[in-house]
């Protein structure tokens, strides 16, 4: 187990512009750093939520999606060589004998460090549910929200619900594996890749799948075996056979096991000093959208004088022996060695 | 400029609106509780509120983005609307709404 844990200055929990700038301000003053996301990708709401979406208040760019933010932060930490442990949970925290902090996510990855850092936007993404009749009663054996395991979905009846692009890409997906692949949307409208849903329409016009217009109603069977999905189209009520289910509705953000920090909390936020943006536990600090404090705006150029102040106080608790020195990007010969420029 | 928001305990509060605001940044404006998680971009519909009959003529079509953001709501009526969605004008003055169970942060 202990050959298994690694070790870095700052474990920092959220992959969003504030976490990943937290890595850049960290590595300037020469501290490593591991960041967790939830999500399988960085970004956080900038790349989930509205990648598209211009942003025009981002100091120096008149204009930039929150992608091309994402991607440009991705190329400003680069020379630091953050480990990203992404498509994870940050489960447990807990003090070891030594004094470190110890995160422990959802996967098995344990992280041991003497700084946390909580940049962990509203919280963690996860699976918006359709409202229907006791359907945690069937997940993880009939019912689920990704597709983690694709033999899971071998020669079953599968049945997808949702109109965005993980609905049509598991249905094209699943389609060559599955026995058969039902795709059921409200509409017929999508908001995925147009060559998605071409092949999509392409695949239903063949005979290969079903595409349904149409809503839920229940699921049938006893849990957790799944043997129908109930459905209302424009034919009136049917039941549709199946094995599986897949929804595809898009994500939500809930606290999640943060709450269960040990962290003073007020209305799901942190609180924290405007020094170091510190919590009420020493060594944990919180930045961005995720803390709060007098005058606070939920900003990302906030996020980023945060982390910048919070790297400071961090470096003192990682080198305690060691002299601060404060230095300029344009002039200090080590600063430039850090960014790999000099 | 005013619209009508019925909170989540059923209190009616008349709010002083701009034109060209959402309806939701007017009620996050003047702080009753409305999470609005994603901040407009019609990506999350914890903005949700059912819209007084009389008005729902005079608001914007949903748009498919909307719709789909309103098919998985638990609690989705006829008159519902993300509040992200509708731009407040002067025909919609007056305009009356309630916060839905989802909005609540």
């Amino acid at each position: 187990m202990t050959s298994s844990v690694q070790r870095t200055d700052a474990i920092i929990i959220g992959a969003g512009p504030c976490g990943l700038f937290a890595v850049f301000e960290l590595g300037l003053l020469g501290l490593s750093a591991h960041v967790i996301d939830i999500l399988d990708k960085p970004g956080g709401q900038c790349a989930e939520l509205y990648p598209e979406k211009p942003i025009y208040d981002i100091p120096a760019w008149p204009i930039i999606s929150g992608q091309e933010l994402t991607d440009r932060l991705m190329e400003q930490i680069a020379p630091f060589s953050p480990a990203l442990h992404l498509g994870e949970m940050a489960d447990s925290l807990t003090r070891t004998p030594e004094g470190q902090w110890r995160i422990a996510t959802d996967n098995g990855t344990v992280i041991e460090a003497p700084v946390i850092v909580i940049a962990a936007g509203g919280g963690s993404f996860v699976p918006k549910k359709p409202a229907l009749a006791n359907i945690e009663s069937y997940e993880g054996e009939s019912v689920f929200y990704s597709v983690r395991r694709i033999e899971a979905f071998r020669g079953k009846r599968v049945v997808i619900a949702g109109g965005g692009d993980s609905a049509l890409d598991w249905t094209l997906n699943l389609q060559p594996v599955a026995e058969r692949v039902v795709l059921i949307h409200h509409r017929d409208g999508f908001r995925a890749a147009p060559h998605s849903v071409s092949r999509m329409k392409e695949l239903a016009a063949a005979g290969e799948i079903d595409f349904l217009v149409g809503k839920l109603n229940g699921l049938n069977g006893s849990a957790p075996h799944l043997s129908g999905v109930t459905i209302t189209t424009a034919r009136g009520i049917e039941e549709l056979s199946a094995d599986r289910f897949l929804a595809f509705f898009g994500l939500t953000m809930k606290l999640g096991p943060i709450a269960d920090f040990g962290l003073d909390l007020a209305e799901n936020l942190i609180p924290v000093d405007t020094e170091k943006f510190e919590t009420s536990v020493p060594g944990i600090f919180a930045i961005g959208d995720i803390n709060h404090y007098p005058g606070k705006l939920k900003l990302i150029l906030s996020g980023f004088h945060e982390a910048a102040l919070m790297s400071q106080a961090a470096f003192r608790i990682c080198r305690p022996n060691e002299k601060l020195r404060f230095q300029y990007t344009t002039s200090s010969t080590q600063l430039q060695q850090r960014l790999k420029v000099a | 400029m005013k619209i009508k928001v019925v909170d989540h305990s059923g209190a009616e509060h008349e709010l002083e609106a701009l034109p060209g605001w959402r309806v939701m940044e007017i009620i996050r404006d003047w702080e009753l509780p409305i999470k609005a998680e994603c901040g407009g971009s019609c990506a999350c519909a914890t903005c949700h509120v059912y819209v007084d009959e009389e008005w729902l003529p005079l608001l914007p079509e949903k748009s498919g983005e909307e719709l789909d953001q309103l098919e998985v709501l638990a609690d989705l009526k006829p008159n519902s609307r993300l509040s992200c969605q509708v731009l407040m004008s002067e025909e919609l003055d007056g305009l009356r709404v309630a916060l839905a169970p989802a909005s609540l942060p």
